[in-house]
This record gives C-alpha cells, structure tokens and sequence, in this order.
C-alpha cells in the first residue's frame, strides 16, 4: 500500500490507516492529503485515520481544521503522533490519541507474508509421535524429535536435540534450506522438492547438517564443515 | 474418603494393559486398601476373565450410565479380596455408549467409597481411550520394550500432554534381561531415553503370567513370582513407598560359572 508522493505515506495498520505527513510546511501537506483523499475517496470513505506529522508544531486551529475537512469526507481522525510535545499537547486536547499501540508489528504487509528469512517458531521439545509442527518460516526445536512426529517449514529447521521423526523444509520450494540436529537420523528428510531416507547408522551419533547440494540431498558431520 | 483415579494407557494394543490393572488392583487390596477397577474396554471385556469374576456379571458400566442399575449393583466383589470391586464393561454395545463426562460423574460419586479407582484404557487413542482417561488423577502408561509400542506410548504421553493431564509415569511390561543383553530388545534406559517420563515400574516377561491370567488368578497374590513382585512394587509405589527397582540383570548360575558377567 505504497504512496508515490514524498509528502504523504500511506501504510495499513491495525486500527485503520497511518498517515506520515512530512517534508514541507503544513498548510501544503494539509492541501496534498485532502488533494488525495478526493481522488481516492472510495479507498479513504468511512477510514479511521492516524497522523504522523514529525516535528511539525501545530496549534488547536490547525488540527481542528484538519479533523473538520477530514469528517466532512468521510474520515476520522483519531489519533496524531508527534515528536513536538506542543502538537502532543495540542492532540491531548481535543481528545486524539497520542500513541498507537506498535504500528511497525501491525504494518499489513509483515502479517499478510511472514519472511521465511527471519521468522522462526521456538518449540520446546520432546515433539512426541503424532505431534506435528506446519509453519511458513524456520523451526527451532529445543528437545527431541521422536519418530512419529512430523515438521514441515517453508524455512530451515534446527532441532537441539535428536532428530527422528519426518522433516520437510523449504516446503514451498526453498532450496537453501537446511536441516540440522544434534543427534541426526530422521524417518525421512525432504528438502524443498527433494527426498531422502537416512542411512543405518554406525558409530556414534554426531550433530550433522542436510543441505541441497547439485540437486542431491547431502548431509555432513558439523565439524568438517566448520573444520573444527 | 477420596479415590484416586488411575488409568492405564498404553495405545497399542497387547502390551499387558488389563494384565496389570489387576494385579495392580489386587496388590493394592491386599494391603488392606479399598479398591474398584472399571474395565473401559466396552465391546471386548477382558478384566473379569483376568480377575476370575465372568460368572458373577449381571449389571455393567453402562447399565450404570443409562440407569438400569444403581452404582453398587453393578461393583462384582472379588472372591478372595473383600475389599476389592470390578465394574466390568458391557460386551454387547461398543464406545460410543459412554461419553467422557458419563466417566467423570461415574467417578466422582465413586470417589467417596473407596481409595483406588483403577480403570483399564482399551487400545487405541480415540473415544475408548478418551473415556477411560476422562477422570484420571494419574496415568499410566505401559510400553514393551520394543519399537511399535514405544512409538504408540510417545504418542499417548503427547496426546495426555496436549490434554494437560499432568505427567503420566511409565510401566515397562515383559522386559527380557537375556535379550537386551544380547542387544537384541531395548533397554530399560533406551525407552526412558525416549519417552523422557518418570518410570514406576518395569515388569520382566514371565510365562506364569499367561497361566495365571487364563486360570482368573493374578500373580500379584503369588510372591515368588517375578512379576508378581514387580506388580507389588508399582502398587507400594502408588501409596507413596520409595522401593528401588529390581536388578534383572544379576547373571544367573550358568553364566556366573563361565566366568561372564
């Protein structure tokens, strides 16, 4: 819900819109956000409205005016962020909220699409049989994995403890995904569109990774790839 | 007084379930406490068999539930232990006719009458089970130390989780020291490692178990078997005794002679 004017940035938040006004003095901003409010009066009709103005100093006047525009079509103010402590205090007076509960968490964007790249659920372990973990990013689980249990991820999957259950990561198709654990040796491990069953083991467990490599499914002792 | 509720659980079926909640219940009778098991296996009772009462049936649990009978009708008395009660399964409908809840009111008007309510889970994980862990103050659940049940445990331990019926303590039934010194049964320590709950007793295989579940007579009664004394053990430690757990793997004559350990 980008805004190509520099003046006005427009962002979905949780209780409405998040209006930033900034950059030139104020009666301008005030004629380009009413300017694009009537061109785009379906979009803005019947929105709740919170405004960013930066430091801009505005007086009762100034944002009476504005709350009356903005009601006249359609909109309603309620809140108005500053770091000036006079338009703060200016807000407080007419009743407009002065905070908004963690506009960045709330931003639409970050909920509709969570990032495979910095997500990661924390699952406290023993993920027993039966037990299953779906999730569009990257899975930690701090426990065992027991056969029966079955994670699927979009992202990478770590388990702190001993794998044996079923793995998918890069479930939509992530190639760079990887999977590792403590104590390696699941049921089956997929990556992304590949899929492999674990060798019998022999010799003594040791923490290993699972990665892509040329298209094959590999897995490596953690210390050859770190050469320690 | 005021019962405790056990169940015993397992998931798979055959691993011992209805085995043990006799002999649990008829260890703990025989320590003079006041005890009823129910059997929650409906459409396939076995606990009467077990417990030499099948003759005496004539009102069952789910008489009970749909009000045929009054609660005391339907308690069989054991013919050797007085203080010792079954509330056997209806064979002829299935686990539908008992809902959790009819387990919960069933249980609490029991409650007052004795000290342990022990009720047989049947296999499975679905409304059988659900019933039968309905009113539980403490599961068991039992495993064999092989793959398929440990992996029927796990998941019954997951779905007790889930459910947030606090932490369920483990039996370990048919254990067999010669194979897991051969390495070809798990140990002891592996399912522990595995299931990651508090063990409360682990049962060696015995063949008089057979014997004496076909002759209606639990080994709990009888003391120079071995897994009539681990099923003591397990009923001492449900009254709060600390007793350590058997050693099954003292080398026998034979071996001691060819000098191996």
């Amino acid at each position: 819900m980008g805004e190509t004017s520099s003046l006005i940035q427009i962002k979905g938040i949780r209780d409405g819109l998040l209006i930033t006004l900034t950059g030139a003095a104020w009666p301008d901003l005030v004629k380009v956000f009413i300017e694009n409010i009537e061109n785009r009066s379906a979009f803005f009709q019947g929105g709740r409205v919170a405004l960013d103005v930066g430091p801009q100093e505005l007086r009762v006047a100034d944002l009476s005016s504005l709350r009356d525009q903005l009601s006249e079509r359609g909109v309603a103010l309620w809140a108005v962020l500053s770091e000036s402590t006079l338009t703060e205090r200016t807000a407080q007076n007419l009743g407009l909220a002065t905070r908004i509960s963690k506009p960045r968490l709330v931003e639409v964007p970050q909920v509709a699409e969570p990032q495979p790249a910095d997500a990661a659920k924390w699952v406290k372990g023993p993920l027993r049989s039966g037990g299953r973990i779906d999730y569009p990013g990257n899975v930690v689980v701090l426990g065992d994995v027991n056969s029966g249990a079955e994670i699927v991820a979009e992202g990478s999957v770590i388990v702190w403890g001993r794998l044996r259950g079923v793995v998918h990561a890069g479930a939509k198709g992530d190639e760079n995904a990887v999977v590792c654990a403590l104590d390696f040796a699941p049921t089956q491990l997929r990556i992304a569109g590949e899929i492999a069953v674990s060798p019998k083991k022999q010799g003594k467990s040791q923490p290993e990774v699972a990665r892509l490599q040329d298209g094959h499914l590999t897995a490596e002792p953690w210390h050859e790839l770190t050469g320690r | 007084m005021t019962a405790k509720v056990i169940t015993v659980a397992s998931g798979k079926g055959g691993v011992g379930k209805t085995t043990t909640v006799a002999n649990i219940a008829v260890a703990l009778a025989a320590r003079g406490q006041k005890v009823t098991c129910i059997d929650g296996d409906i459409g396939l009772r076995n606990l009467d068999v077990v417990l030499g009462l099948e003759n005496r049936i004539v009102y069952d649990l789910v008489d009970v539930i749909e009000g045929r009978c009054r609660l005391r009708q339907a308690m069989i008395r054991d013919k050797r232990l007085s203080e010792l009660y079954l509330i056997p399964a209806a064979q002829t409908r299935d686990k539908t006719a008992v809902s959790p809840s009819d387990m919960v009111r069933l249980c609490d008007e029991l409650r007052t009458e004795v000290d342990w309510i022990i009720i047989d889970s049947p296999a499975g994980i679905e409304r059988g089970f659900k019933n039968a862990v309905a009113a539980a103050d403490r599961v068991l659940v039992m495993t064999n130390p092989e793959v398929s049940a440990v992996r029927d445990a796990d998941r019954v331990i997951g779905l007790l989780e889930a459910d947030g019926k606090g932490p369920a303590s483990l039996i370990i039934n048919r254990l067999n020291p010669t194979m897991v010194k051969r390495g070809d049964m798990l140990s002891v320590e592996d399912v522990l490692d595995l299931l990651a709950i508090d063990l409360i007793g682990i049962v060696p295989e015995d063949e008089n178990v057979i014997v004496a579940s076909n002759k209606g007579q639990p080994l709990a009664l009888d003391d120079k078997s071995k897994a009539g004394q681990a099923f003591q053990h397990i009923a001492r430690r449900l009254l709060g005794e600390k007793v350590p757990f058997q050693d099954f793997n003292t080398p026998n004559v034979f071996q001691r002679l060819l000098g191996r350990k």
